[in-house]
């Protein structure tokens, strides 16, 4: 028999759809259909300048948007060949790590909510519309903030966050507990997650599997770790891995990386250097928005880069983070114009996805839900 | 980790396949090695089986388009080693309409990569089990990321009516 799942159903995360081959209960084959939500950003950015760029990458997976921009900034700054300060750099990694907490807690509030727990969600939106009200207030937006620059960030931190950030990283491993007093040992929770969804270790390597679910199969790979960027280096953590790759290591493998994440939050803000948060280079950076209103070169410069924007020598860059669902990779190729020639985004979800017939073949139907959960899928990362 | 142009990689690389390195070059810290469209398969393998080397992720598997330069297309290779952590990046040049010999057999990562690559430039890939266009609706006509596809679309004005 031939099941259709999708494309609106509330366990597919979005606009995927399955078609399901089964025998009975069990599933033969597996086809997804991908492509509902494509909008062209690869082809959007031959045709803006480097700045223009940023806003879509917040628009990618609208749960990581900050991680979307370092990752592209990260790549611009790479073909120019600049330096960032070292207080933008924090601020960079400060932001990334609390959107990975707010990433996180939407899958598993989703992904409990799909295996029906639903007190979960409750919970999980509570914390994160607290992380949330602190982007909005640092950037300007919740969902998209479009909070870096290339050279640095676009402001320093308003008066009087820093006690709310740390008000959230004192209170949150409380609220971890609520978590896993909920899931971690639940009865329903255990059947429905352990020995579902099973990809082992050689597996998800060759099938470029990235990120969480990469890490539950036990394989200690993360960008942050591997080539670190933007300061990581200097952070004290660990990378939590899984030892069989189902379902249920997957979960644990993200709860212990938002700890992490915290921890990593924490010494931010115990360690943030003073300084700029921006590059003093005049010809990629915009000045200071008061200069540009007193001073006449400052002014012409404000213009010259809105409108033109600069010009990366001619090369190519691959420069990848560790988003919350994997390896984000964006791979710039640039001719000399002031507009990226090529600009190729390599998606976790998407290689992550493209495993999941791998991973449900011959389990029951409703493991599918649970596994799509798990591997923690945006659409609008994957059809791009 | 780094990758140098005198590194193992590229020395192993160029000593079993010394007719098909074309081109090796260095930018920010990042070796591109171009290789001969014939012997991709064969490198791929090689990289991949040889155990002093190990690429065993494909990281990334992309198109690029230089319209209108001669062979206009070049698909680009991003392998990455779990030994060495080490990163390498292969390119093939390919002209309009030829096809390139699919990696799909030695990573399984290359299916939707290279059937993307398929859908967006039109670039056929051989001995691919499955290609069809992945992004884009079977039936759609053009590869929107060539450089002569038009920004807003061919069809941007004339809305799509599904035949039922």
């Amino acid at each position: 028999m031939t099941i259709n799942m999708g494309p609106q159903h509330p366990a597919t995360h979005g606009v995927l759809r399955l078609v399901l081959e089964l025998d009975g209960e069990v599933i033969v084959k597996t086809t997804p259909h991908i492509g509902h939500l494509h909008r062209g950003v690869e082809k959007l950015a031959e045709s803006k300048t480097y700045h223009q760029v940023i806003p879509l990458t917040d628009r990618l997976d609208y749960t990581n948007a900050m991680g979307n921009n370092l990752g592209y900034v990260l790549a611009v700054e790479k073909l120019l060949g600049i330096e960032v300060p070292k207080r933008a750099q924090y601020l960079r990694v400060m932001m990334a790590e609390l959107q990975r907490i707010a990433a996180h807690l939407i899958w598993l509030g989703t992904h409990a909510l799909d295996i029906g727990a639903m007190t979960l969600l409750f919970y999980n939106f509570r914390e994160r519309e607290e992380i949330l009200k602190i982007f909005e207030e640092v950037s300007g937006g919740r969902l998209t903030p479009t909070y870096m620059r290339i050279g640095g960030v676009s402001k320093d931190l308003p008066d009087g966050i820093e006690e709310k950030i740390k008000a959230f990283v004192q209170s949150f491993p409380e609220h971890m507990k609520e978590y896993e007093t909920l899931l971690t040992k639940n009865v329903i929770w255990l059947k429905r997650t352990k020995g579902v969804g099973f990809i082992s270790k050689e597996d998800a390597i060759n099938w470029g599997v990235t990120g969480p679910t990469l890490r539950g199969s036990g394989v200690k790979y993360d960008v942050r770790k591997a080539f670190p960027y933007s300061s990581y280096d200097e952070f004290d953590f660990d990378i939590p891995i899984g030892s069989v790759g189902d379902v249920y290591d997957r979960y644990i493998v993200r709860l212990r990386e938002m700890e992490w994440s915290n921890a990593i939050v924490e010494q931010t803000l115990e360690r943030l250097p003073k300084g700029p948060v921006l590059s003093d280079n005049p010809w990629i950076a915009l000045p200071p928005k008061d200069n540009v209103l007193t001073d006449i070169d400052a002014l012409i410069r404000q213009f010259k880069i809105a409108s033109e924007g600069f010009q990366p020598p001619k090369g190519e860059v691959y420069v990848s983070v560790e988003a919350s669902k994997g390896e984000l990779g964006y791979y710039l190729v640039s001719d000399g114009s002031n507009r990226p020639f090529r600009m190729r985004i390599r998606p976790p979800s998407f290689l992550n996805l493209s495993a999941l017939p791998k991973m449900i073949e011959g389990s029951l139907i409703a493991d599918v839900v649970s596994t799509i959960g798990s591997i923690d899928i945006v659409l609008g990362e994957i059809d791009r | 980790m780094i990758i140098m142009e005198n590194s193992l990689s590229i020395k192993k690389l160029k000593e079993k396949f010394p007719a098909s390195v074309l081109e090796v070059k260095t930018f920010r810290d990042e070796v591109n090695v171009t290789v001969q469209k014939k012997d991709i398969f064969e490198i791929c393998n090689f990289l991949y089986s040889d155990p002093d080397l190990q690429y065993q992720m494909l990281t990334d598997l992309c198109g690029v388009d230089y319209f209108p330069e001669q062979p206009r297309f070049e698909v680009v290779y991003l392998l990455y080693s779990m030994k060495n952590q080490q990163r390498l990046r292969l390119k093939v040049k390919a002209g309009e309409s030829e096809s390139v010999s699919s990696v799909e057999s030695i990573w399984k990562a290359a299916d939707w990569l290279e059937r993307e690559v398929y859908d967006l430039f039109g670039i056929p890939f051989d001995n691919h089990p499955d290609l069809r266009r992945i992004l884009l609706w079977d039936g759609y006509e053009g590869h929107p990321l060539r450089k002569d596809f038009p920004v807003e679309g061919p069809d941007f004005d004339k809305p799509f009516v599904p035949e039922v």
